[in-house]
């Protein structure tokens, strides 16, 4: 079973009912005990950093990082994936949760934001995420905030600055982008998710 | 790099697509569902359905036609029309929209805005404003456009950004489905005005009324109705046209 994690940022229909169309076995939870029984974990989220704050009041942080370290496969979408980095100048005071270095940052003034609408991807390397994924596939974005280019950043896009559409090491896998609301090449990439 | 995108918008009265001129006058264009898979598939960027009588004959929108419309569509789905309330807008983000538009109550009561952002975030809450040119300067009207309010355009598109709001959709009410060409002057002077995405609704025609408003109008996005319903303009012959013309635009999609 697959939990989408459910903190209350935001509506999770979108992605629940890709899911669902893939034919996936996929719940919402508000639950610790959930995300521990679960195979597999999405930590959507739309919205403000702070409002990440929740996981860990919830007792869903420790969780969501034991079953991490436990080899779980992982997926953040948009604000879950920049939970998986060391926080947000968004909101200072909120931890993500450093699985990933670097801190998340606004866009250079010299563009519009939010940066909103569908941007290709430059894909980096191999990764079991984008398996199958052309390069300069176009991608649906809605986010002020962006995540740095690093070592295990799969995939990027331009806005001003490069920055990481998608991040992967091992079992954890993060996208800026809304794969739920992307199309056929989003459904390509939760597909490849559910099999990984 | 980012595109510009292109936004098919179903006007819904009851639970059939219908197109009017100038905000009357309508014609029936298919069932919402399918009008939207169509869409899709053809290549927009988005779908729009707005509930067009809902205001005024006071009624909820339709929230099975959201449900059915959203069950198979894996792009961005906003619904607009009669949304007056924060319960309002949850019921349609619980039947399946991504994103809610509010007119008629935004203007009403600004804070509303703030209240569904900070319920489903900013990039949900799209404020849709209808202007008319009135004494050479724009006019916000309400209530499908039959209600003047006396406010101007840019200013209120302003207050609104500053409430919450992630997008505006801006319809210019003179051009609304003549097929004339957009408004740019309109688009310019919100675009300007907002660092929020603006999209240019009223007026599409053709290819090179999109190239126009992209251009000059300095719009983030389009939107039109009645020429892709009517197969007068085939959204991917008009993205080949965007892109070939140097437009960015996801093309091929």
């Amino acid at each position: 079973m697959i939990a989408i994690v459910d903190y209350g940022a935001g509506n999770l229909n979108s992605v629940k009912k890709a899911f669902d169309y893939l034919g996936a076995d996929v719940a919402v939870t508000h639950e610790p005990e959930t995300v521990t029984a679960a195979d597999k974990l999405v930590l959507p989220g739309v919205g403000h950093f702070s409002s990440l704050r929740a996981l860990n009041r919830t007792g869903l942080r420790e969780a969501l990082l034991q079953a991490a370290s436990a080899g779980k496969p992982f997926l953040g979408i948009c604000l879950g994936m920049q939970w998986l980095f060391e926080g947000s100048e968004e909101s200072n005071e909120v931890a993500g949760s450093g699985i990933f270095p670097g801190r998340c940052r606004q866009f250079p003034s010299s563009v519009k934001s939010p940066h909103v609408g569908w941007n290709s991807l430059t894909v980096q390397k191999d990764s079991r995420l984008l398996r199958g994924i052309e390069q300069d596939s176009f991608v649906y974005y809605t986010h002020s905030f962006h995540a740095p280019v690093l070592a295990a950043t799969t995939a990027a896009s331009e806005y001003g600055l490069l920055f990481t559409a998608a991040v992967e090491r091992d079992n954890i896998f993060g996208v800026q982008f809304h794969p739920e609301k992307s199309g056929d090449v989003g459904l390509a990439i939760l597909k490849n998710f559910c099999e990984v | 790099m980012l595109t510009k995108r292109i936004i098919a918008c179903l006007d819904v009265d009851g639970s059939r697509v219908v197109k009017g001129v100038q905000f009357t006058n309508l014609r029936d264009a298919g069932d919402p569902a399918e009008c939207a898979q169509a869409h899709a598939r053809s290549g927009a960027d988005e779908i729009v359905l707005l509930d067009i009588t809902a205001t005024s004959a006071n009624r909820r929108t339709l929230l099975d036609v959201v449900r059915a419309t959203a069950r198979s569509l894996f792009v961005p789905f906003t619904v607009g029309g009669g949304i007056r309330q924060l319960e309002d807008a949850a019921a349609v983000f619980e039947a399946g929209a991504d994103k809610i538009a509010i007119n008629s109550a935004a203007v009403r009561d600004p804070a509303l805005i703030g209240k569904i952002a900070a319920c489903f975030g900013s990039q949900a809450v799209v404020v849709a404003i209808d202007a008319r040119k009135v004494n050479g300067s724009f006019e916000v009207f309400t209530a499908g456009g039959r209600v003047p309010t006396g406010r101007n355009a840019i200013q209120w598109a302003r207050e609104a950004a500053a409430c919450g709001a992630g997008e505006i959709l801006l319809t210019s009410m003179d051009r609304d489905g003549t097929q004339s060409g957009f408004d740019c002057q309109l688009v310019r002077e919100v675009a300007e005005a907002v660092s929020i995405p603006v999209i240019a609704s009223g007026g599409a025609g053709s290819a090179r009324d999109f190239i126009q408003v992209f251009r000059e109008g300095c719009a983030d996005a389009a939107l039109a109705a009645s020429i892709f319903h009517f197969g007068i303009e085939n959204i991917v012959e008009l993205k080949r046209q965007l892109h070939d013309a140097g437009v960015p635009v996801r093309w091929p999609c």
